[in-house]
């Protein structure tokens, strides 16, 4: 007769385990982490390249780039900015995990930065299974998706710390009924911080800036 | 297509337990998974079928217990399952609800047969 074991064990434990790791090591050099998510073609490179340029002189910080295969036309760009970039390929996988977070940081000069932002794979149900250890989960949703993926995607959005709504410029253009779309957000994740921007114009950066910035630890 | 990772994982956690406790065969795992956790049932089993080879676990079947995600409307007080597609409450039509249950992503517990028996 088999024998019942209990168990009662949370599937994603041991990824938690190592995000909670890389959390501290993050902490240890007092580097703020983000992990920026958002389907194929939402703007995370171009919003990364924004931030940079929009960030005071004096903060310093590094990219890691997760992508699905050997391609570096993102990484290309961020070191091309002057920023050290790291290019993690997933060989397939649909999302980036808190190992392969580790091994990454291991190539970055943590101890020079103040920041690290954290390019996921384009997807918007994969990514939100996986904690990397950085301290904040940002999600961009941008115009052109439609108003309706908070309530197609709600597991993305339940884990969110803020939502950047990107391609704001587009708004003439595109039928997006922001009130649908907040209240989605709303019911899923009370109180999001969100801030609607445009990675084009510059548009909306000066909040998102500034939130940002008072994260970071000067050194 | 994570769902290798997380079959990867449920494979980890039942070969500790089983070795934990002496078991020689794992017979059975009953899994408990939300409905907001976006798992493909047959997408685990394809690769637990693959990756549990070799192992205690192999042969052993996968028992999926599925929750629906549960909305509390703050507002009246009703209860009711996502669904298909995230609606406001449907009682009193507000917005203002939050999520009760659904997320869940548990190795719940296992059944083994034990070298001595």
């Amino acid at each position: 007769m088999p024998q019942r074991v209990e168990i009662v064990k949370r599937i994603m434990d041991s990824n938690d385990r190592l995000a909670r790791n890389n959390q501290a090591i993050l902490d240890r050099n007092q580097v703020y982490g983000i992990n920026l998510m958002a389907s194929p073609g939402a703007g995370k490179t171009s919003v990364i390249l924004e931030t940079i340029k929009s960030l005071p002189a004096d903060i310093k910080l590094g990219v890691i780039e997760g992508d699905t295969a050997p391609v570096t036309i993102d990484a290309d760009k961020i070191v091309a900015a002057g920023i050290p970039a790291v290019q993690i390929n997933t060989g397939g996988d649909c999302h980036l995990d808190a190992n392969m977070i580790e091994l990454a940081l291991a190539e970055l000069p943590l101890e020079e930065l103040n920041l690290i932002i954290v390019e996921n794979v384009g997807n918007l149900i994969c990514p939100a299974a996986f904690q990397l250890g950085t301290h904040a989960n940002v999600l961009i949703a941008s115009i052109p998706e439609g108003d309706d993926k908070p309530y197609k995607y709600p597991n993305i959005y339940r884990g969110l710390d803020v939502l950047l709504i990107n391609k704001i410029d587009l708004s003439p253009y595109i039928d997006f009924r922001m009130d649908y779309f907040q209240q989605g957000v709303e019911m899923l994740n009370p109180g999001l911080k969100t801030f609607a921007l445009s990675a084009k114009t510059g548009e909306g950066f000066d909040a998102w800036i500034a939130w940002l910035t008072d994260k970071l630890t000067t050194k | 297509m994570h769902e290798l990772a997380i079959t990867e994982s449920i494979l980890s956690i039942a070969n500790q337990a089983a070795q934990e406790n002496h078991g020689s065969k794992v017979t059975d795992i009953y899994l408990v998974i939300g409905q907001l956790s976006s798992i493909v049932d047959d997408s685990v089993q394809f690769y637990w079928d693959h990756i549990s080879q070799g192992t205690v676990c192999e042969g052993a079947k996968l028992h999926f217990d599925r929750r629906l995600a549960i909305l509390h409307c703050k507002s009246c007080d009703h209860q009711y399952p996502l669904g298909e597609i995230l609606q406001p409450c449907p009682d009193c039509q507000s917005p203002d609800v939050f999520i009760e249950s659904g997320e869940e992503l548990l190795v719940h517990h296992i059944d083994i047969l034990r070298e001595e028996a």
